[in-house]
Order: structure tokens, then C-alpha cells, then sequence
């Protein structure tokens, strides 16, 4: 979770001024981005088409089978579980639900901290004050507890409830981000010029603003994306999440709960935190890329070149 | 003097928030504490009378046919004054301040030594690696560490137990702060046991927290060399080591501070599972053990601590940045 502060990067204002298409190339020559948006794709493959992963299989990957607790085998690539089931046809019909719940809270959580901070940035004054003190409160106070707190409250395992929370605390950050970078753009003559022809504020924020801050919403929508998936796999392996679902956190759960490591079982108690971690890397990775795509101060150098700048 | 009373009301405002959660969400989701009091006190066989439970509930705070604005006042003067109630789960009966105080000095320690190692390696790591940008510790390390810091803790810590802790021989104990079989005391033998057990979740503290400090101070870093003032120390001939600890270091290192205090309480997040894969007795084993047995007071009274814990750094970290920084003293 610490991986939220890698992306402090100072907003920029050098990406305001970009050629079309320019954000789509500068993706293609960002290696980490490359990497990053592989393996993306391929959890998007796996989630979108899970029967294909596992062609063998025909019906419920939580079939239970009679041999429980095997080793990995070519039977089972990875094993099975307590009730015999196969762990690697979990693992991939688990992609899915761990996807949409990072894809949503992100998305969520994105749209939030869009508006909250670009209104606050554009009304300025007390609703400002207001909504940049707001915006503190919620950065500090520590999200996860509170998040085991709702989850116990409002019962165990609603899916819904855990994307509204993670919704509910992932915003802040990126409010932040959002607010200082709108204020840099405030005062800009395109914006002004806009005034000047009367348009109304909506139209401006909407229409000139927002383009103007791609680069930085996209690498929000990253981080806040890798903050869900850390967070909902927590809470399931803690046992918060719907112990009958299919996602890596309650493949984690029944992992430790039928102790996997002690049966000398590591395939079935590390593939999904595995799993996990990849999703987790590459929205790391893209979200790095895009915080050096915004700001070409942080992109890597040639060695000669810094030698001599040395 | 301006900054520092503003940071000041910052922190009881946001205390505040956090009672005012802490004291409403119980009352406005399904399930009541009422209930889970009943079943837990009705577990060995007893019958509960609504007496017992009332009192046991005043004591907590909850009366719910009082109004609500009372219930409110008076339950921020007991949290304020520290009469945080009795646990209703497993210890029940326990004042929720001896729980506390028991599990406080092992999370403490554990995660206090962890997290400013991981803060003080990362921050000179990512100087360095800032101020060589394109050498060879800068193209290896960021790549690296964007992977460390996207790792979840409970994985680092389960990838750690069976590479260390199981097997034929174990190097390196997986559960408990120490040897079960020692009476604590200030002898060797206890304090290496101590040590030994807190290894393994220390290291996965510090393996996925370390990175985001790195990324973010070698981001700094860049940014900062960039400036006017660093050019003008390179004409003047200082030596290199003071520009890059005195001058570039230094001004990076103030927007780190800040964040460093924000970031505590993801590190309080990764404690509660790290704490609960190695059964390790502190507070985020014990938050968890509150939300099985939906022990709210507890539950209610480590939430608090914890959010108090954060702004307690927050603001610590508010008077550092005051100290190093003129510009937060002069613009107010």
C-alpha cells in the first residue's frame, strides 16, 4: 500500500500543450509503460475469457474433486485445495472478480477526487478551504481500519460495500493532485479567453480543463486502482470478503485457513498473492510511466549524457 | 506561528472526524452491539437478564433510549477523558486500556523500528540515486522497487515463512513475539528470542515500504537539481557531497517529511495483516481479533489510538518541516 506514495511526482504543467495521439506514443516508447500494459492485457484476457486459460475444464472451477490437498502435478498445474479443487482453475476463473473490483473502486475513487478537487481549485475561497480541509481529514485518517471497521458494520462480504468503501477512502490523494494542478491552471490565458467569450463554468471545467489533465487522471486512476486491488485482497484474506466468491483474497483466506504452507502446500498459498502482486505491478508500472510521461524531467537518460552532466 | 496553530486546528478537527466516525457508524449499520453483547454473554449457557445487558451496555456508552445528542456530548467527554469502556469479546470484561497497553509496546517497536529504517534507507537510497541520475543505481533500483512497493505485505510475509520458517529446518520462527517457553525478563536469552521473532515481519515491513520512499525522494531529487540555486552552488565550486546532501538533499527531503507522516497509516494498513500472518500480539492482531468477535469497544478505542497515533506524527512532522524550513515559518 505504500506504493500510493510513489506517484508524488510535482505536478507538471509541460503536458498541458501536446500534439493528438501524443500521451498514446509516449506510451509505446515507455518501456515500463510496454511491460505495465502487457500484463495488464493479459489479466484483462484472463478475466474476459477464463474458459480459455483452462480449456479442460467444463463446469465449476470449484468443483470439488477427491484428491485433496495434492502437489503440483500435470493434472493439476498447481495443486488442489482442502475439498480437492483445482487451484490453478481457481486462480484464473478469480481474475475477474479481483479486475472489476479494482477497475470499479478506481474509477470510482478517480471521479471523486476529480470533482472534489477540481472544484475546489476552480471556486477557490471558503468552498476552497473547505474542500482542500475535507480533502487533509480524509488523507490522514488511516483507511484501512476504518475500511475493517465499515466492512464489520455492514456486514461481511458485500461486494458493493467493499467498492463503496474503497471508493469512499481512496479518493483523497488524488483530490490533492488534482486540486494543485487545476490551481496552476487557473490563470492561464486559454481558460481566460474562455471566460472572456462568456462560457459557462461547467463548460470550462469539462471541456478545457479536463483534457489538460489526462496524463495526470489516467496516473490517478492507477494508483487508486493498484490502492483497491491491495486493499480487497487484504480484506478477503482477512476473512471480510464473501468466503464463497471467487477472487485471489478468499482463494488466500481458505489458503491459510486449511494451512496451506504447513501442508507443504506453497503453490496454493502463494499463487494468488502472486496474482495479486502482478496486477498490482503493473498498474504500479503504468502509473510510474505515466508520472514521467507528464513530467519529462523524471524520464530516464542515456548514461553518457548524465556522466557528463556529472 | 500562523502555520503551527493552523496545523494544530487541523488535528483536532480531524480527531474530532474521526470520533464522530467512530461514533456513528455503529449506530447506523445493521447489527447492533446490543446483539452481539447478547450472544456472546449468552454463549456459556447463561441466560442474560436486560439489566445485565443495559449495564453492560452504559458502560460502553450505548443507551439507546437516550437522546442522541447526550449519547454524543457524553461520549466524547469519556473518549477525550480516556474512560474507553470494557472489551465485550474474548477478555470481556477487561478494561479496553490494559488490552491496549499490553499489545501497544510490541506493534511499537516492531513497527516504529521498521518504518523509520525503511524511511531513513529509502530517503538516502533515492538521494542517490537522484543525484547519479542515469547511473547504475538508477537504473536498477526504481524498476525494482515499483515492483516491491505494488507487493500486498501479507504475500511478502507468507513468501517469508516458507522460505525461512518451514521446512525440515526452519532458520526463523514464524509466530509470536517470543519463545513461548521464556518468562519475559531482561536476560540474553529473551531479548535474542525477541529479536528473532521479529525478523521476519519487520523485514516484510521494511521490503514493502522501502520502495515508495526511493521513487518518491529520487523524483524529488530530479526536480530539484533542476533549480537555480543548485547550479549556482555547482559555479561556486562547493563539493559535490554538500550540494547533494546540503543543497539538493535537503529541499527534497521536506516534501518526503510530509509524506512520511501521511503515509503512516498505510503502514498501520500492512501492520494489521503482517501482524495477523505471523500471530504476532500487537495492536493490529488485536484489531483484528476485535473485528471477529465484533468486539466494539475495543474495535471502537484501537481506531481511535491509531488515527491519534497518525496526527501525533503528523504534527511532529509539521514541527520538523517549521525547524528546516524558513519559507513555512516567514509565510504563515
Amino acid at each position: 500500500m505504500s506504493a500510493i506514495v510513489a506517484g508524488t511526482a510535482a505536478p507538471t504543467t509541460a503536458a498541458t500543450r501536446r500534439p493528438r495521439g501524443g500521451l498514446f506514443r509516449a506510451v509505446l516508447h515507455n518501456r515500463k509503460a510496454m511491460v505495465g500494459a502487457a500484463l495488464l492485457l493479459l489479466f484483462i484476457l484472463l478475466a474476459a475469457f477464463p474458459h480459455l486459460f483452462v480449456p479442460w475444464l467444463h463446469g465449476d472451477p470449484r468443483a470439488i474433486g477427491d484428491t485433496p490437498l495434492a502437489k503440483p502435478s500435470g493434472a493439476h498445474w498447481l495443486g488442489t485445495t482442502g475439498l480437492g479443487q483445482d487451484v490453478y482453475a481457481e486462480l484464473v476463473y478469480s481474475t475477474r472478480e479481483s479486475l472489476v473490483i479494482a477497475i470499479v473502486a478506481g474509477l470510482g475513487a478517480t471521479i471523486l477526487s476529480v470533482i472534489i478537487g477540481v472544484s475546489a481549485a476552480y471556486l477557490g475561497g471558503f468552498a476552497d478551504d473547505g474542500l482542500s480541509m475535507l480533502t487533509d481529514v480524509f488523507l490522514v485518517l488511516p483507511t484501512f481500519p476504518l475500511i475493517i471497521v465499515l466492512a464489520t458494520y455492514a456486514g461481511k462480504g458485500n461486494l458493493t460495500v467493499i467498492i463503496i468503501v474503497l471508493i469512499l477512502t481512496g479518493w483523497s490523494y488524488g483530490a490533492r493532485q488534482m486540486r494543485a494542478q487545476a490551481l496552476s491552471l487557473r490563470n492561464r490565458d486559454f481558460l481566460e479567453s474562455a471566460r472572456v467569450r462568456g462560457e459557462r463554468s461547467s463548460y470550462i471545467i469539462v471541456v478545457e480543463v479536463l483534457p489538460t489533465m489526462t496524463s495526470l487522471i489516467v496516473a490517478n486512476f492507477l494508483g487508486a486502482a493498484l490502492y483497491s486491488v491491495l486493499t480487497a485482497a487484504g480484506l478477503q484474506f482477512l476473512g471480510l470478503g464473501d468466503p464463497n466468491s471467487l477472487s485471489w483474497g478468499t482463494m488466500l483466506y481458505w489458503a491459510q485457513n486449511q494451512g496451506a504452507l504447513v501442508n507443504g502446500l506453497p503453490a496454493w498459498a502463494l499463487s494468488p498473492g502472486l496474482a495479486v502482486a502482478l496486477l498490482g505491478v503493473s498498474f504500479a508500472l503504468l502509473n510510474y510511466a505515466f508520472d514521467e510521461i507528464s513530467n519529462p524531467a523524471l524520464r530516464p537518460v542515456r548514461r553518457r549524457r548524465a556522466r557528463s552532466a556529472s | 506561528m500562523r502555520y503551527l496553530l493552523r496545523r494544530l486546528g487541523f488535528f483536532v478537527l480531524t480527531l474530532w472526524a474521526a470520533m464522530t466516525l467512530n461514533f456513528f457508524i455503529p449506530r447506523l449499520m445493521p447489527g447492533s452491539p446490543e446483539e452481539a453483547l447478547r450472544e456472546r454473554l449468552s454463549k456459556g449457557g447463561s441466560v442474560v437478564t436486560a439489566d445485565q445487558l443495559r449495564t453492560v451496555l452504559a458502560e460502553f456508552g450505548f443507551e439507546p433510549d437516550k437522546n442522541i445528542v447526550l449519547q454524543y456530548l457524553e461520549y466524547l467527554k469519556a473518549m477525550v477523558t480516556g474512560h474507553w469502556g470494557v472489551s465485550i469479546g474474548s477478555s470481556l470484561g477487561v478494561p479496553v486500556t490494559t488490552l491496549i497497553g499490553d499489545a501497544l509496546p510490541w506493534t511499537l517497536g516492531l513497527v516504529g523500528i521498521a518504518t523509520v529504517l525503511a524511511f531513513a534507507i529509502g530517503t538516502l537510497i533515492g538521494t542517490v540515486a537522484g543525484w547519479r541520475r542515469g547511473g547504475l543505481i538508477d537504473g536498477i533500483l526504481p524498476p525494482v522497487f515499483i515492483v516491491t512497493s505494488a507487493l500486498p505485505y501479507f504475500w511478502v510475509a507468507l513468501l517469508f515463512i516458507s522460505l525461512f520458517a518451514i521446512g525440515d529446518h526452519p532458520i526463523l520462527p514464524n509466530d509470536f513475539n517470543y519463545d513461548q517457553g521464556l518468562t519475559p525478563g531482561f536476560n540474553g536469552e529473551f531479548i535474542l528470542s525477541v529479536l528473532k521473532h521479529g525478523i521476519l515481519p519487520a523485514g516484510t515491513i521494511l521490503i514493502t515500504a522501502v520502495g515508495g520512499w526511493i521513487l518518491t525522494m529520487r523524483n524529488n531529487m530530479v526536480t530539484t537539481l533542476a533549480e537555480d540555486y543548485v547550479r549556482m552552488a555547482r559555479a561556486k565550486g562547493i563539493p559535490s557531497r554538500r550540494i547533494m546532501f546540503g543543497y539538493a538533499g535537503r529541499n527534497a527531503f521536506l516534501p518526503n517529511l510530509s509524506g512520511f507522516a501521511m503515509s503512516l497509516g498505510f503502514v498501520i494498513s500492512g501492520t494489521i495483516l503482517v501482524e495477523y500472518v505471523f500471530n504476532y500480539p500487537g495492536l493490529g492482531y488485536m484489531f483484528y481479533n476485535a473485528t471477529v468477535s465484533t468486539d466494539y469497544p475495543l474495535l471502537q478505542a484501537l481506531f481511535l489510538l491509531v488515527t491519534l497515533a497518525v496526527l501525533i506524527c503528523v504534527l511532529l512532522c509539521d514541527f520538523a518541516v517549521f525547524l528546516l524550513d524558513p519559507r513555512a515559518r516567514t509565510k504563515g
